[in-house]
C-alpha cells in the first residue's frame, strides 16, 4: 500500500498552492443532428482543485455527462468541441485536452492515469466476457507497472481498500458473479488503481438502491481521504451534492446558471432554477398530503437553440423581453457565489444592458 | 463443463437416431421403388426384362420386406461394421461410391468456411469501424448483390467470364489426367487450381451475410458502456476494438458457424451440377430420382452427421468463449 501513499503527499502539498487541477473554459460542444444542431454544452467554465469535489447538478439531459466525457474525450464522435480543457502539472506546462488527437499517447495517459471516470451503470460498464481480474489489471498495467505479478498484488490491494470480500478470488470472477454494489465497488478501484488526480464520477449511485448508496459515497469519501483525488462528482441529486461537494455548480441546458460553496448554494440559492430544484426535493417533516413542488414544464431540446435564457419559459419570475432577448452571463453576485440571471443588477450590468430595463431586484 | 461436454454428445447420438429414421422413412415415401425404375430404364433401351427376373431383384434387395425391417437392415450394419450398404444402380458398396466425394465435400465446404470467415471478418471490422464511408456504403452494397444473386447463376457467369478471357472453363475439381489417378503432389497442386471459383460461388452468400451480421453486432457492442470505460481507462482504440466488442460480436458468428457447414454442403448441390464438382450432392439427387435407397440414405445420414457435429462443436466452443453461456448451462 506504500505506493498508494506517495502520491497523497504530493497532493497535499499541490493543493496548498491554491492552483487549479483542471481547468475548464468556455467549452462548447456541439451535436450534428438529422433535427439540427444540438448545443450540449454552451460556454461551460468552471475549475476544480486538487483534493476537492466539484458537483455538477441538473437535470437530464443538461449536459453534465458531456461536459464530463469532454475531459477524457469520450463523447460521442461526431460530437463538435471548442472551447479549453487544461489539466495543470506540477512540474510542466498545462495541456489541453481539447488540442489533443484521438491516437496522442499523452491523451491515453490522461484517460485513466491522471483522470479516471466512474460510471452510472456497474451492471453494464464492465465486459461481461472479460474476469474483474482482467479488466483492473488492465488498468494497473497501462498506468503503474508493466510486471504481471506486481499488477496481481495492487489490484488485490485495491479490491481489498475498497471494501471487497476475498479480493484475490474476486480477480477471478466475471461480472455478473457480483452484486450491484460490489460491482461498482469493483468499478470504483478500477477507476482509483492507477492513482489519478482527478476521479469524475457521473452519478455512480444512480442504479444503487439507497443502503448501498450511502456505501458508495462513504467509500469515496474516505478514499479522496486517503488518497487525495480531487472529485468531478455529477449528480441530479442535491441531497447526494450537499453531501459529497465542496463546490457546485448548477447546469441548465448546457450552460452552468449558479455556482457557489456548497454551504452557500443550499442556505441561499440565487437562481430560480436552483430554487425550484431546491423545492422539489422531497423532505421529512413536511406536511403529508402537501404536493410536492415541481418545475413547470420541461427541459426543452436545445436544438436551434435561441440566443435567450434557456430557463426563461419554464421561470416563474422571468423578464417579458430582456430574459427572452439576451443570454444573462454567469456573473459573481455575492462573494464566491455567481449566478445567471437579470434579477441580480450585476448580471445586467455584465450583459451591458441599461439598468432600468429589467425589473431588478 | 466436461458435465456439459458429456450432456451434448448424448443429445447428439439421441438427434442421429432420428435423423437415421427420418431419412429413411421420407426417401421411401415416393411410390414405386428401385426396380420400377429399373424396369422402365430396360424396356427404354430395347430390353426388357421378364416379370419372374424383376421379382428375383425384388427378394434379393430385400425390397418386398416391411420397411421397418429393411431399415434395420441398413442401420445395424452401418452401425455395427461401417458398412453403409449396396448400390442398387450402380451395383458396388455404398461406401466405395460415396468416400472420395465425402473427402472432396469436407474439403471444399471446409475451405469454403475458411473463406467465408476470412473474408468477411476484416471487411465488416473495416465496415463498422467506417461506417457511413464510402468503403462501408461500397460493401454494404456489395453485400447486398452477394446475398441476391443465387450462387448457380454467379457459378455460370464464372464459366462464361473464365472461358472468354483465359480460354478455359474451371469445372470439377481435377483436370482430366488426374480425375481418377491416385492423389499425389500432382494431384493435390491439381485440386487447389480447381478449388477458388467453387469455393468463391458456394461461400459468396454466407459471406455476404456474415459481413451483414458481424458489421451490425460491432456496432451494436461500440455503443456498449463497457466499451466507454475501456476506453475512460486509456486502452489504445485498436486494442480497444479487437479485446472488447470484436470479442463480443463474434459470438452469434460462433453459435452459427455451425449452421454454416449444413448450409454449404446442400446450397452448394446446383452449382455442383453446375460446375461438375464431383461432390456428395450430385450423386445423392441422382440417389434420390432413381430410388438407390442405400446410397440416398447414406448421404443424408453422412450430411446430418456433419451438419450436428458442426453444431455441438460450435456451442461448445461458444461455451468456452463466453462465461455467461457456461453459467446459463450449467444450471
Amino acid at each position: 500500500m506504500d505506493e498508494l501513499g506517495d502520491r497523497t503527499m504530493d497532493m497535499t502539498d499541490s493543493a496548498s498552492t491554491n492552483q487549479p487541477l483542471l481547468e475548464v473554459k468556455d467549452l462548447r460542444v456541439v451535436l450534428p443532428l438529422l433535427e439540427g444542431n444540438l448545443v450540449a454544452a454552451d460556454g461551460v467554465s468552471f475549475a476544480i482543485r486538487p483534493g476537492r469535489t466539484l458537483g455538477l447538478v441538473g437535470e437530464s439531459g443538461c449536459g453534465k455527462t458531456i461536459t464530463a466525457q469532454s475531459i477524457l474525450k469520450i463523447a460521442p464522435r461526431k460530437a463538435r468541441t471548442d472551447g479549453r480543457i487544461l489539466l495543470h502539472y506540477a512540474d510542466r506546462p498545462a495541456t489541453d485536452i481539447i488540442g489533443l488527437g484521438a491516437d496522442d499517447p499523452e491523451l491515453l495517459k490522461i484517460r485513466g492515469g491522471e483522470c479516471a471516470m466512474i460510471f452510472q451503470e456497474p451492471m453494464t460498464s464492465f465486459s461481461p466476457v472479460h474476469t474483474i481480474g482482467n479488466q483492473l489489471m488492465e488498468t494497473i498495467l497501462l498506468h503503474r507497472t508493466r510486471h504481471r505479478r506486481e499488477a496481481h498484488d495492487l489490484a488485490v490491494a485495491m479490491l481489498a481498500k475498497v471494501g471487497i470480500p476475498a479480493p484475490a478470488e474476486t480477480l477471478k470472477k466475471y461480472p455478473h458473479h457480483l452484486s450491484g454494489g460490489m460491482r461498482q465497488r469493483a468499478m470504483i478501484a478500477m477507476a482509483l488503481a492507477s492513482q489519478p488526480r482527478l476521479l469524475i464520477a457521473d452519478e455512480p449511485t444512480t442504479a444503487l438502491d439507497v443502503t448501498v448508496q450511502a456505501q458508495v459515497l462513504r467509500l469515496m469519501k474516505d478514499l479522496q481521504h486517503d488518497l487525495g483525488m480531487a472529485i468531478l462528482y455529477i449528480s441530479h441529486d442535491l441531497g447526494v451534492i450537499a453531501r459529497m461537494a465542496d463546490e457546485v455548480a448548477v447546469m441548465y441546458m448546457g450552460s452552468i446558471v449558479e455556482q457557489a460553496a456548497v454551504r452557500d448554494l443550499l442556505r441561499t440559492p440565487m437562481h430560480p432554477y436552483t430554487r425550484g430544484l431546491m423545492a422539489s426535493v422531497p423532505r421529512i417533516g413536511k406536511k403529508s398530503g402537501e404536493p410536492l413542488q415541481s418545475i413547470k414544464g420541461n427541459v426543452p431540446v436545445p436544438i436551434n437553440k435561441p440566443r435567450a435564457c434557456g430557463f426563461f419559459p419554464r421561470c416563474p419570475v422571468a423578464i417579458e423581453g430582456v430574459c427572452d432577448r439576451v443570454v444573462p452571463p454567469l456573473t459573481p453576485v455575492a462573494a464566491g457565489h455567481s449566478a445567471a440571471c437579470f434579477r441580480y443588477s450585476e448580471v445586467v450590468a455584465a450583459a451591458g444592458l441599461d439598468q432600468g430595463g429589467a425589473n431588478v431586484h | 463443463m466436461l458435465s456439459y461436454i458429456v450432456r451434448r454428445l448424448g443429445y447428439m447420438v439421441v438427434v442421429l437416431i432420428l435423423i437415421s429414421i427420418v431419412c429413411f422413412y421420407i426417401i421411401n415415401l415416393p411410390p414405386g421403388s428401385f426396380i420400377e425404375t429399373f424396369a422402365t430404364q430396360l424396356e427404354a433401351s430395347g430390353a426388357p426384362a421378364s416379370q419372374a427376373q424383376l421379382d428375383y431383384l425384388t427378394v434379393r434387395y430385400g425390397l418386398d420386406q416391411p420397411l421397418i425391417v429393411q431399415y434395420w437392415n441398413w442401420i445395424i450394419p452401418l452401425v455395427t461394421h461401417g458398412d453403409f450398404g449396396f448400390s442398387f444402380e450402380w451395383q458396388q458398396p455404398v461406401w466405395s461410391l460415396i468416400a472420395d466425394r465425402l473427402w472432396l465435400t469436407i474439403i471444399v465446404s471446409l475451405v469454403s468456411m475458411v473463406f467465408v470467415y476470412a473474408v468477411s471478418i476484416p471487411v465488416a471490422v473495416y465496415s463498422a469501424t467506417h461506417q457511413y464511408s464510402a468503403g462501408d456504403y461500397a460493401v454494404s452494397f456489395l453485400g447486398v448483390i452477394g446475398l441476391a444473386v443465387p450462387n448457380f447463376l454467379l457459378a455460370l457467369v464464372l464459366l462464361v467470364a473464365s472461358a472468354r478471357l483465359f480460354g478455359i472453363t474451371p469445372t470439377g475439381l481435377f483436370s482430366p489426367e488426374y480425375m481418377n489417378a491416385p492423389w499425389s503432389w500432382g494431384r493435390f497442386v491439381d485440386l487447389l487450381i480447381h478449388l477458388p471459383v467453387p469455393v468463391v460461388v458456394v461461400g459468396l452468400a454466407g459471406t455476404a451475410a456474415t459481413i451483414r451480421i458481424l458489421r451490425s453486432q460491432l456496432l451494436d457492442e461500440f455503443q456498449k458502456q463497457y466499451v466507454v470505460t475501456a476506453r475512460a481507462k486509456g486502452v489504445p482504440e485498436g486494442r480497444l476494438l479487437f479485446k472488447y466488442p470484436f470479442r463480443v460480436a463474434l459470438n452469434p458468428i460462433i453459435s452459427t458457424a455451425g449452421h454454416l457447414l449444413p448450409e454449404i454442403v446442400s446450397g452448394s448441390t446446383i452449382v455442383a451440377i453446375v460446375l461438375g464438382l464431383p461432390t456428395i450432392g450430385p450423386l445423392l439427387l441422382r440417389a434420390i430420382i432413381a430410388q438407390d435407397t442405400y446410397v440416398a440414405a447414406s448421404s443424408l445420414m453422412l450430411l446430418g452427421v456433419l451438419t450436428v457435429v458442426g453444431v455441438v462443436l460450435s456451442d461448445i466452443l461458444l461455451a468456452v468463449l463466453d462465461p455467461r453461456v457456461r453459467m446459463g448451462r450449467s444450471n
